[in-house]
């Protein structure tokens, strides 16, 4: 029995960063908005109670904030002469679950990816040749850096952002990335006060003539007040930002930037604890009545609307439009299909340099506040005698000192004992981390499905991952690696390692939240789910916003870009859809 | 939607004939002063409940002699006023009469509202009149005995209650003058910052200098510069009213909603006379005695228990956050002579005024379950006595009476 409730504009699925976004610019255009989340209510002062929110034990190794498989699992297999298993336990991906979704536990790096990305087929075709990424499935996104300038900008001013510009409208600046897109104006903030370990590593990335600058940091370098009106107050570093709730209003999310204006308007209204089954489509298959929900009780609803936002977390998005039936799910047999196409992930390595001399206090962090080079990421460099595409960002963020898992030890030290101990104590203050989160390109054989065997708590078919680290990935790390060598001898520690990726993706140890493609965007139906404007070539009154429609993951963490790209459709669909609904803003 | 309603009106009347054209700008321009009448009231404030219809009963009132529920005022005919005359409405205002002859209780600040000019209360009885009406009985007397005897009201307005106009002071500008009816009458902001008699009257040569109530303590607002606000200035009391915080302090608990249902919607020039009156009164203890030795047991735990838990957000020198974190050094509301605010925020938490200046909404945690009695009393006394704040101890009975 399903209740059919009174109808509404919009119906939002999921209110974390794209939903709330687009929730806020609706309803100031009149709209009636309705937004529907599956997991609890959270605010700062009752969820991130200051008292209780620096709890390793609880949110870091139990992950309370995170959604937990008894909700929804997914199967994984690194290509498709495996039979995939579920995850028993989430690991490699920590997924957010709850208002503000994963924008709540995030470091808060914000980036702007480039234009050489957003077109990054054509770029790399006229500057190679396309024979140079035969092997992948690179495809432009259909947008370009400048289209979406103003994007980023809005996003980034809500947030607060503490960053140095490094080009204003063309003008290099000093102490900001050279290597960076023009931007329209600096940060909302200035950087954050830099710690020793990253003021090390900037020195010895110059003494080496890369271009170190600080990493754009969600993180309050100074109080703030947002263009909501909205207040946040100066980062304490207190070094418990992943994974955790900020109790101080000091780190950007749906809670501490538009929440609170939000909240109160009277055409908007969320259900939380109420998880979406299914859009549903009229007869036509070609648009969409409104979504089905179920909560906690057990209770089946319908809710009519003229508009669906699938705002949930990308691999979410991608998987209710399968179990839609918005679109045609990919088949990485024949290259056709578009739903699941073109899942990628991030290509990171890890370097630590172990001192003898040095006293880094690692617990003074933040989880943004370091410094990065783009020397070697993207396309920033030339490629032409290199046998792979892409790169990565090298950062020196060191983001807490926390106890239980911050616990460097140098290469031979045993696993556990006194010697582990002695070993624990002796690096805890005294070693100097850095890392490359590289680029992530497509392939045919990396995509996302419903999987044939394992169901939910509903029955629905689970999300199948079938992914590994491409080859031409695989390259890039090993290169980047070296440099990253260069950089932790220039250092001077008495012993280092440095660790590229390497093939076989485990599901198991921790890589990265940075889950893209599925549904990405694109100037093509064949091989794109939404248009350049995040709006599904199949059923025009459905927008789905997020990673999901990256069509590559770059070098770069991907939050700064989803919060442009929900800014990007809010405008499409307040200055052109909204006067035809229902009509493709671009025609096929 | 009612002031497109009214300007068409205004239009129409404007057509019709001059004798209407006297009469209904007259009206309409009555029921919007009126209006800002209902604002300076608050009447909103007891008499709707939160989410329920504008003025048709609110919720309960804890008073010390029992409860009260603020009726329904809606023009209703059998459950709210619309069988009243603008008379009895008038007589309710001025001397605690309901139209049946009930003496009203002074949970209702006739006390106050009697100071009103009877243009303003004619005016508010015009705008009350337009008002929805809505069919919903309450019945306010909920006391026990004897107090539920509405006659013994009888007795208390004898010795309690002077009826009559506000009268203004000669010697003062006609801004003062403004300021101190406000205060004194529509605003009624004696009923909670006032000190109270024994029989719930306030204490006339004490007024404004702070007063318990519902488990918070209404602080001294007095010009009195080190327990009042006569240390802030003119624009930053405006500025307090207008969007619930300044740089010293941020409006919560039912002070919250007094900005935001009333202070908040007042015209700037009241708000300046408010303060311009405000800034002119005298009371309270002036001197501020010596602050406890950091030395201190009771300090040097209420120390430590800060750092840990307090300084994140209000600083270790206890100055705050903009918009964000109400500062404690030099808080006049930190060393009231009663911690009762103070030890209800750390046990509760609280949340800070919504307005349209001031959209954070920025919210405490409760810390009940973090700290016990002995804790909460040491960090108060700490943050009463640091950063050149100085007041009296707080206890752990102090607390537990709390809790």
């Amino acid at each position: 029995m399903t209740t059919i409730l009174p109808r509404k504009d919009v119906v939002i699925v999921g209110l974390g960063w794209t939903g709330s976004i687009l929730a806020h610019e609706l309803t100031d255009e009149g709209l009636d908005v309705v937004a529907i989340e599956r997991g609890p209510w959270r605010d700062t002062a009752t969820d991130f109670n200051i008292g209780y929110v620096q709890d390793e034990l609880r949110y870091a190794i139990r992950k309370d904030l995170f959604l937990q498989p008894v909700t929804e699992a997914m199967t994984m297999r690194n290509n498709t002469s495996q039979t995939a298993l579920p995850m028993r336990d989430y690991g490699s991906f920590l997924l957010g679950n709850g208002v503000g979704g994963a924008g709540v536990h995030w470091n808060g790096h914000t980036w702007r990816f480039w234009d050489t990305d957003f077109q990054i087929a054509d770029h790399l075709t006229r500057r190679y040749g396309a024979e140079k990424f035969a092997e992948l499935q690179l495809q432009n996104w259909g947008v370009t850096g400048a289209e979406l300038e103003n994007a980023y900008d809005r996003f980034e001013y809500l947030c607060g952002i503490s960053g140095k510009a490094g080009n204003v409208n063309g003008e290099i600046r000093e102490g900001g990335n050279p290597f960076e897109d023009p931007r329209a104006r600096d940060y909302p903030l200035p950087p954050m006060q830099m710690t020793y370990a990253p003021t090390l590593f900037a020195e010895a990335a110059r003494a080496l003539g890369y271009h170190p600058f600080p990493t754009p940091a969600a993180n309050m370098s100074e109080d703030y007040i947002n263009p909501l009106g909205i207040a946040m107050g100066q980062c304490t570093m207190c070094g418990f930002c992943e994974r955790f709730g900020c109790a101080n209003y000091s780190k950007s999310s749906a809670q501490t930037t538009v929440l609170p204006v939000l909240m109160k308007k009277k055409n908007f209204e969320l259900r939380t604890h109420s998880e979406v089954l299914h859009v549903d489509l009229d007869a036509s298959r070609t648009h969409a009545r409104g979504v089905t929900y179920v909560d906690t009780s057990g209770e089946e609803f319908f809710q009519p609307a003229d508009m669906v936002l699938l705002c949930a977390y990308g691999l979410h998005n991608v998987r209710l439009m399968m179990l839609s039936g918005i679109g045609e799910a990919y088949d990485p047999n024949t290259g056709e299909g578009t739903v699941g196409r073109n899942y990628c992930y991030q290509t990171n390595s890890g370097a630590q340099v172990f001192f003898d001399d040095k006293n880094f206090n690692p617990f003074v962090a933040a989880g943004a506040l370091g410094q990065t080079m783009d020397d070697f990421n993207g396309d920033a460099f030339d490629h032409g005698g290199l046998d792979f595409v892409g790169g990565a960002g090298i950062n020196c963020i060191p983001t807490n000192g926390r106890p239980i898992q911050t616990r460097p030890t140098p290469p031979g030290t045993p696993r556990w004992g006194k010697d582990w101990k002695q070993a624990t104590v002796d690096s805890y203050k005294s070693t100097l981390s850095f890392s490359a989160q590289g680029s992530s390109y497509p392939t045919r054989g990396n995509y996302l499905d419903l999987d044939p065997t394992y169901k939910d708590r509903f029955g629905r078919p689970l999300l199948r991952v079938t992914f590994d680290f491409p080859d031409n990935d695989i390259r890039m790390a090993s290169w980047v690696a070296g440099k990253m060598e260069g950089i932790a001898k220039e250092l001077g520690g008495r012993q280092y390692t440095v660790s590229p990726r390497k093939k076989g993706w485990d599901s198991v140890p921790y890589q990265s939240t940075h889950n893209t493609g599925g549904a990405t965007m694109g100037t093509d139906p064949r091989t794109s789910a939404v248009n350049k404007y995040l709006q599904s070539w199949d059923v025009p009154n459905v927008f789905v916003v997020g990673a999901s429609a990256f069509a590559h993951n770059a070098g770069k963490n991907p939050t700064g870009t989803v919060g442009a790209l929900a800014y990007h459709a809010a405008d499409a669909i307040r200055q052109q859809y909204l006067r035809n609904p229902g009509q493709s803003l671009v025609s096929a | 939607m009612r002031t497109i309603a009214l300007s068409l009106s205004l239009a129409v009347s404007a057509l019709v004939s001059s004798s209407v054209l006297a009469q209904a700008p007259d009206d309409d321009a009555k029921i919007i002063r009126g209006r800002y009448q209902a604002v300076l009231a608050d009447c909103a404030a007891c008499h709707t409940k939160p989410g329920g219809a504008s003025l048709a009963g609110g919720a309960p009132l804890q008073t010390p002699f029992g409860e009260l529920v603020p009726p329904n005022i809606t023009p209703d005919e059998e459950t709210g006023i619309g069988s009243w005359t603008a008379a009895d409405f008038r007589r309710a205002m001025k001397e605690g009469i309901g139209h049946d002859g009930k003496r009203l209780y002074p949970a209702m600040p006739y006390p106050a509202y009697t100071k009103m000019s009877d243009q303003d209360i004619d005016a508010l009885w015009s705008y009350i009149r337009t008002v929805e009406p809505v069919h919903n009985p309450v019945e306010a007397n909920q006391l026990p005995f004897p107090f539920n005897i509405r006659l013994v009201m009888l007795g208390w307005n004898m010795v309690n209650f002077e009826p009559g106009d506000f009268r203004p002071d000669p010697n003062r500008s006609e801004e003062w003058n403004r300021g101190a009816y406000i205060v004194q009458a529509a605003g009624h902001c004696g009923t909670c910052h006032s000190p109270k008699s024994l029989l719930g009257a306030d204490k006339g040569d004490e007024a404004l200098q702070g007063a318990s109530l519902q488990g918070w303590y209404a602080p001294n607002i007095t010009g009195n510069s080190y327990l009042g606000i006569g240390s802030w200035s003119e624009d930053e009391i405006v500025a307090y009213l207008k969007t619930g915080q300044n740089a010293h302090s941020i409006a919560s608990g039912p002070m919250r909603e007094a900005v935001q249902e009333s202070t908040s919607r007042m015209n700037d020039a009241d708000l300046k006379a408010i303060a311009v009156y405000l800034k002119s009164t005298e009371g309270g203890e002036t001197q501020k005695p010596q602050p406890i030795a950091a030395e201190d047991p009771h300090m040097r735990a209420g120390a430590m228990i800060y750092h840990d838990t307090c300084s994140a957000c209000h600083r270790a020198d206890g100055t705050g956050g903009r918009q964000l974190f109400p500062a404690l050094a030099g808080s006049p509301l930190v060393q009231q002579p009663s911690a009762e605010t103070l030890t209800h925020v750390v046990l509760n938490g609280s949340q800070g005024a919504a307005t349209p200046e001031a959209r954070t909404t920025p919210a405490m945690p409760s810390f009940a379950w973090r700290l016990d009695d002995q804790q909460v009393a040491d960090v108060l006394t700490y943050i009463r006595n640091s950063w050149g704040n100085a007041a009296p101890p707080v206890t752990a009975d102090d607390v537990k009476a709390q809790r």
